[in-house]
């Protein structure tokens, strides 16, 4: 059986994310000796999961404290050596995907992304993973130890035990040095931060918001607005057809707020909510790959024969989006 | 005047995106990894990605006199022409082609050991300038963990994933990098000096215009770079596939027509309040 390294990078104060806590509750369902690794500017004792029997090393300090591949590599490569563990399972943070893949390359061993699923397979762990955005799905495993694994965020509930970590072991990690130097976070202003990845709604806005409505005219502004006020309302994520996201960004008036961020699909997201609302939509990308994970799923479509909501969607309502997001705004104010 | 700079892009081949997939019994060249049904006659494109980051390769070799690009591109020798047919209209650069698989499902570890010993015998290549860009992950294996261990083995650990814009600071001050993280924000950081490694999301840019100028000048030395393409040796160790198939895609959909709408929006009201 595998020995297994939880590896989780803590938040500014200290505690463990959901993510990290989802892996946490892979690894303890796995079963196998277990590890906690830490990296993070400092450790919040308290905030620990009280598994006594897990042993916990970190890596602390200011020069760890933001992302940044170097001082990272360097964190978790010490980690993973100093735990000896051959299935490492890390959250598949934006921080950790940015680094881990090379760091198996420094241990000599293999590295996969984005699981969707941990088990065993004929008494080995195995993952399961999508190939080609989300429209193949495949089970492998692997000889080649040690073996890290990055679940994905949301596919594992997180783990809710008690509090309170016996003893840290501190593992000494001298700073590489670097070019880079970790500056900011920029976030969208207020009105227009649109992404929200806890909402349970997912809007999806299609293209056909920016066509020629029925009295022959284009009404750009209106939509925005109309979605504008549904956002608000609602607290939906806001996600966008890759037609609807390049014509934003080509500089035409369409959704002020609407970023290649937005854009789920081929070359967007594939994001996970509980629910989502299509709008205008009529191509493959917003119903197959990027709703891939949205659990309940309804369309807003003018087109009854639309062959990727039809089979796609659990309702798709014939009518005239505008129309109904008009009503859904007076209902939710 | 600033350095001038090296920009080397890898960017994969993969299927169209507007074909439907289906997974297929391994083949004789590759016996350990699954394939695609018809996967050699499937069209195919620069994966979007690595596209992005060819035409911000090519955007910011033009700010920075006496810079040149590089595409390092690993696929079938067939598939790489057709391919870049079309992709040598958008932006200049010069093509190092490496014939093996584009498939989704060999390894990223091996397929970033024959990226980076191609890269190593660049002629020309100054890697102390090196910006070794790419898509942040492809279409095909979706991974993100290519790029970082080219990085890796070329012994570069500036590293930054989901890029979506670099700019040069005034006076040589090095560069701003901005990288996507949760939550729709970006993290931004400053690089002081080359090389580095930037796995690009989709950036601000949009597609270029196709130029036939700039794609005569690259056909030149593209058909030479096709005709020299080394064999890679892909057929190392890799995954084990347990299982591959394609997910149960259709549900019974529930066609409203003729309903009012108020009440679709109080439908749907009621739908967003359930459990």
């Amino acid at each position: 059986m595998d020995s297994i390294l939880v590896l989780a990078h803590t938040e500014a104060d200290g505690t463990l994310g959901k993510p990290a806590l989802e892996a946490l509750s892979a690894a303890v369902a796995l079963g196998g000796e277990l590890t906690l690794g830490l990296v993070g500017c400092t450790v919040a004792q308290a905030s620990l999961p009280a598994l006594p029997s897990v042993r916990v090393l970190a890596v602390t300090g200011e020069p760890f404290a933001n992302p940044r591949y170097a001082t990272d590599a360097a964190a978790a490569e010490a980690l993973c050596r100093a735990s000896g563990a051959s299935l490492i399972l890390a959250p598949g943070t934006s921080r950790w995907a940015r680094v881990l893949p090379g760091v198996a390359y420094r241990l000599g061993g293999r590295a996969d992304t984005h699981a969707t699923g941990l088990a065993l397979h004929d008494g080995a762990p195995a993952i399961t993973r999508w190939f080609y955005r989300q429209r193949i799905e495949a089970v492998l495993t692997r000889a080649e130890r040690p073996w890290i694994v990055l679940p994905d965020a949301g596919c594992f509930a997180p783990w809710t035990g008690a509090t309170g970590a016996a003893h840290i072991e501190s593992v000494p990690v001298d700073p590489p040095s670097t070019r880079t130097t970790w500056e900011r976070i920029e976030a969208p202003a207020a009105d227009r931060q649109t992404i929200r990845p806890d909402a349970k709604l997912l809007f999806v806005a299609g293209a056909g918001w920016t066509k020629k409505q029925a009295d022959g005219a284009v009404h750009a502004a209106d939509a925005a607005a109309l979605i504008h006020n549904f956002l608000e309302r609602s607290q939906a994520s806001l996600g966008g057809s890759k037609s609807l996201v390049d014509l934003s960004g080509e500089g035409e008036a369409v959704l002020p707020f609407m970023t290649h961020m937005n854009q789920i699909g081929q070359t967007g997201a594939t994001p996970r909510h509980p629910k989502g609302l299509s709008t205008c939509c009529h191509g493959e990308e917003p119903h197959v790959v990027g709703w891939r994970f949205i659990a309940q799923r309804r369309a807003v479509n003018l087109d009854p024969n639309c062959g990727w909501a039809r089979g796609k969607a659990d309702v798709l309502y014939i009518a005239d989006a505008f129309a109904v997001l008009r009503e859904l705004n007076r209902l939710l104010a | 005047m600033p350095t001038p700079l090296h920009i080397v892009v890898c960017g994969g081949i993969v299927p169209d995106p507007l074909q439907t997939l289906e997974p297929a019994a391994p083949n004789a060249a590759f016996p350990a990894q699954p394939s695609l049904k018809n996967e050699m006659m499937l069209p195919a494109v620069l994966d979007p990605w690595a596209a992005h980051a060819l035409f911000e390769a090519a955007h910011l070799s033009a700010q920075v006199p006496g810079s040149k690009v590089w595409l390092v591109s690993l696929g079938p020798k067939a598939k790489l022409q057709q391919v870049m047919m079309t992709i040598a209209q958008k932006a200049p650069f010069e093509l190092v082609a490496i014939d093996g698989p584009a498939s989704g499902f060999t390894d990223a570890f091996a397929a970033a050991a024959a990226l980076a010993a191609t890269i190593e015998q660049i002629p020309g290549l100054d890697r102390g300038r090196l910006l070794l860009f790419g898509g942040w992950e492809s279409a095909s294996r979706g991974a993100g963990s290519t790029l970082q261990m080219v990085g890796e083995r070329l012994g570069i650990t500036e590293q930054f994933q989901g890029v979506d814009r670099i700019a040069a600071r005034a006076e040589g001050a090095g560069f701003e990098i901005m990288e996507r993280i949760e939550g729709g924000r970006h993290q931004v950081s400053l690089l002081s000096s080359p090389p580095a490694v930037l796995g690009w999301a989709t950036g601000y840019l949009p597609e270029p215009r196709n130029n036939p100028q700039v794609g005569m000048a690259n056909m030149r030395t593209i058909m030479p770079a096709l005709q020299r393409a080394k064999a890679a040796a892909m057929n190392g160790a890799g995954p084990s596939f347990a299982s591959v198939r394609l997910p149960a895609v259709e549900r019974q959909t529930r066609i409203v027509k003729d309903m009012p709408p108020e009440e679709i929006a109080r439908e749907i009201v009621a739908w967003m309040g359930e459990e």
